[in-house]
């Protein structure tokens, strides 16, 4: 029964292609078996949108009469400084930068109020952003300082290119120490007051998806509000975390390099968020079409809460110390109950990522599919998995002699 | 005239030790309602009480409260939330000292009810996507 990617294409194209979600996939399933779900469905479609600090924007100003070489020099957006080490006018406004002149932790716990996150959002939303910028001025470039205001709708150019998003799961924070800890999974309670998680579980794109068989280099998927694509596998990477049975990670495991038209996308999908004490990050909106091309990759999306383990860390040492110990495994359906049991003691559970929102992201893909006006793209290339070896290293450091 | 309110007393962690409260009622007359109170000794602590008697007495009383370097907060203020920046990621569920932040079991959306909301404004800083806002 196997289909291939250009067949369900045509099923789209004619408007009768049949998309679930990775929700409502589960009882599908269950109703009709495994084998006769695969034969129905053509695509199960997925959501994620939670804080994730490997985004950022590539911004291409044009260039002012006469002109400025901001490459090299400095420049702010709405006084939050951008990456200028690239060509003349374009920058790199990254979504954890913060104005200089944030207290950042001085004050502790520093609020973080405003960052690269939200000028990305306010971009998006087509808010006028101020740019002030000085250079040092060359001779086909003689302008040294330049202060306007710009907007999306304006510039050449606003490419969201977010290095690491979507981690196929995560450590679930708690707090041991008697003291609170301001992480950027949270506020930890102290004396394990609270566990905070950060995936969307059963809807989470790469929970469905574990081996990375149908995900792959050029996957066209929903970004921030519109339609990106998958640019390369996301830093930090690690395909041979330890599995369960059923090949869903135990640990963070793989992670994706995403690419799209800013232009396209929408502001409440792209939200500036910012972590007590630790800084400012953008939460990003993902969803990622998965193909039914097999009984196989069904299998794959059929995936619970029940069936995903988390670990659990301790943010107060284990985490800043880099060690290697955990307090133990959940499932994401204990999470979601509420409670968990760590050393023998309830701890009420919280999320930063929005559930929510996730179920939004797969029911928007879902009609975008249907509707015909979204087609799935053949990757040209395949995540590294299992067999490529790739593990996620730490940094060994080195005397300088 | 008697007065009734709502106050959220920051004990430094010099003063958990003290019986302050007990103050309140021996020397002044008032009597009070804890609606939360998380303090252990060396700590800070955080006291949400409502604190009542006559109007002389409850000036009185929270006049001895600062001199004894404990920050109140008066809860004549406001907390809402700013429904277009709520994300419903529900980080502020396990923040809230009043259980104001509640998940919506089929949806997940979380709830604020306003009635428990005590303004103690931790919500507004540990809030993500900073949907919560103190009204002064």
């Amino acid at each position: 029964m196997a289909k291939t990617i250009a067949e369900i294409n045509e099923r789209i194209r004619k408007g009768k292609a049949v998309v679930v979600t990775a929700e409502e996939v589960v009882d599908i399933a269950r109703a009709k078996g495994v084998s006769k779900a695969a034969e129905e469905i053509d695509v199960v479609t997925t959501g994620t949108f939670g804080p994730m600090c490997g985004s950022g924007a590539f911004l291409n100003v044009g260039h002012s009469k006469p002109r400025i070489k901001l490459g090299g020099g400095k420049v702010y957006l709405n006084d939050v400084p951008v990456y200028t080490g690239i060509a003349a006018v374009d920058v790199f406004l990254g979504a954890t930068a913060i104005p200089d002149d944030d207290p950042r932790n001085k004050f502790y716990p520093g609020e973080f109020n405003y960052g690269g996150g939200y000028v990305i959002q306010e971009l998006v939303a087509g808010k006028d952003i101020i740019l002030t910028a000085s250079a040092y001025g060359t001779d086909c470039y003689p302008r040294k300082k330049l202060e306007t205001l710009i907007n999306i709708r304006d510039i050449n150019e606003a490419i969201l290119f977010n290095v690491r998003n979507a981690y196929q799961n995560y450590s679930v924070a708690v707090n041991l120490s008697d003291k609170v800890r301001y992480t950027y999974m949270g506020v930890l309670k102290p004396n394990l007051g609270n566990a905070n998680y950060s995936t969307a579980g059963q809807l989470s794109p790469l929970f469905n998806d574990p081996y990375y068989k149908t995900i792959g280099v050029g996957t066209r998927i929903f970004l921030g509000g519109g339609a990106g694509y998958v640019a390369w596998h996301g830093t930090q990477h690690n395909p041979t975390a330890l599995r369960a049975d059923n090949g869903v990670p135990r640990r963070g495991a793989g992670t994706l390099a995403v690419i799209g038209d800013l232009k396209q996308m929408k502001p409440e999908w792209l939200v500036g968020t910012s972590m007590l004490g630790y800084g400012c990050t953008l939460t990003v909106g993902i969803g990622v079409p998965i193909p039914i091309l097999s009984e196989e990759t069904l299998h794959y999306t059929i995936v619970s809460d029940a069936d995903i383990l988390a670990p659990i860390v301790d943010y107060s040492e284990a985490y800043p110390q880099r060690e290697p110990d955990i307090l133990g495994e959940v499932s994401y359906a204990e999470l979601k109950s509420g409670n968990i049991r760590v050393r023998d003691k309830d701890v009420p559970t919280a999320s930063l990522s929005s559930y929510p929102k996730a179920v939004e992201i797969a029911n928007i893909l879902k009609k975008w599919i249907e509707t015909g006006e979204f087609l799935l793209t053949e990757p040209v290339a395949p995540l590294p998995g299992v067999e490529s070896g790739i593990t996620f290293k730490a940094l060994k450091e080195r005397p300088i002699s | 005239m008697n007065v009734s309110r709502r106050i959220v007393l920051h004990f430094p962690p010099n003063m958990t030790g003290q019986p302050v409260v007990c103050h309140l009622v021996k020397d002044f007359g008032l009597t009070f309602n804890i609606i939360k109170a998380s303090i252990s000794p060396g700590q800070e602590g955080l006291l949400i009480l409502e604190l009542s008697g006559e109007r002389k007495n409850y000036d009185k009383g929270i006049k001895y409260l600062a001199e004894t370097g404990i920050e109140i907060q008066s809860l004549s203020q406001d907390v809402v939330r700013d429904e277009a920046r709520c994300t419903h990621c529900g980080a502020c569920v396990t923040i809230c000292p009043t259980e104001a932040f509640a998940l919506e079991p089929k949806t997940r959306k979380v709830l604020f009810d306003h009635n428990k909301c005590v303004v103690c404004g931790l919500c507004v800083k540990a809030c993500p996507p900073r949907a919560m806002i103190l009204y002064l």
